[in-house]
């Protein structure tokens, strides 16, 4: 099974590389860009076929390791 | 003092520590591997040294935090035993939820490798008595992730408790934009857990403890740790 994890900064900590590269987009002409914010993208490979365990499994990785919760939040996606 | 120095893979710093803390206090410590599931027995001081443990993967500090050796420390600290760290040994006690926050990219997103400012807040801690409160060290710096946060509670607790102990500060002691280099909010250069036994601080105080260095302002740090543990003896 394929699952796929996504952290993504909370709203207002502040995230100066997503700062950086919307500078970058700008000085490269890519026009009308109002905000960039970095995240990250785990693909995941699973064992089994059961999509509840599955979400179980993916959201104690989040919580454990993948993401700090402090400062980031995830989404899980079981892709089947 | 029997202090023991945390070994992660990817940590590098962990020679300058156990330099200044066998100079300092005239036992050489203990080097522990990750791989440890305990502490050596009689240990009075665990210090996390800097250095990028693990590449510094997924994020500065996470894996080493979940090391095997982390649960003993957590043990150790739950008990009140003291434990400091320095730099990525700053991160990951934040990743290892024994301290609160988090460090972040830098504001101006350059690792930052000079002397710094610090104005320690207060004197009456483990970590700080040998200095006064107030007083400002020149230290030095080495990091790309020092800019704390964290979330406008867990800021006002510090604050409120005094868990604040270092600041970047200007030569005069004033704090001041210019001189908080990585943008941490209040300009946090270290901090204590609530019972104090828990110090993280980005600076490297070991590095600066012999005159030839040209400056001798983090001796105090690690004599003051000495002599709290000599009397606590």
């Amino acid at each position: 099974m394929k699952a796929r994890v996504t952290v993504t900064l909370k709203t207002g900590i502040l995230d100066p590389q997503g700062k950086a590269i919307e500078g970058a987009l700008r000085s490269l002409g890519v026009e009308g860009v109002t905000a960039v914010r970095q995240g990250k993208v785990f693909d995941i490979e699973l064992e089994g076929a059961d999509k509840g365990k599955a979400e179980a499994l993916l959201k104690q990785a989040a919580d454990k390791l993948l993401a700090n919760t402090v400062i980031e939040n995830y989404r899980v996606e079981v892709l089947g | 003092m029997n202090s023991a120095v945390l070994v992660f893979p990817g940590i590098n710093r962990e020679r300058d520590m156990a330099r200044t803390l066998a100079l300092t206090s005239g036992r050489q410590p203990t080097m522990v591997w990750h791989a440890e599931r305990e502490l050596p027995a009689g240990t009075d001081l665990v210090v996390i040294p800097g250095g990028f443990s693990y590449g510094d993967y997924l994020r500065c500090g996470a894996i080493a935090a979940r090391a095997p050796i982390m649960d003993a420390v957590r043990a150790y600290a739950a008990n009140g035993g003291l434990v400091l760290g320095v730099c990525n040994g700053f991160q990951i006690l934040c990743e290892a939820g024994l301290l609160p926050g988090v460090l972040m990219r830098n504001e101006n997103l350059r690792f930052i490798c000079h002397d710094v400012f610090l104005r320690v807040e207060r004197s009456d801690t483990p970590f700080t008595r040998g200095y006064n409160a107030g007083q400002v060290i020149r230290v030095p710096v080495a990091h790309g992730e020092g800019n704390y946060i964290a979330d406008g509670e867990t800021i006002a607790r510090l604050e409120g408790e005094g868990r604040v102990i270092f600041r970047y500060c200007s030569p005069d002691g004033m704090v001041d934009p210019n001189w908080n280099h990585n943008g941490a909010i209040n300009a946090i250069a270290g901090i204590a857990s609530e019972r104090g036994n828990v110090l993280g601080m980005m600076p490297h105080p070991e590095n600066h403890v012999e005159a030839a260095i040209g400056s001798t302002d983090g001796r105090g740090l690690f004599a003051g740790l000495a002599e709290a543990l000599a009397r606590a003896a």
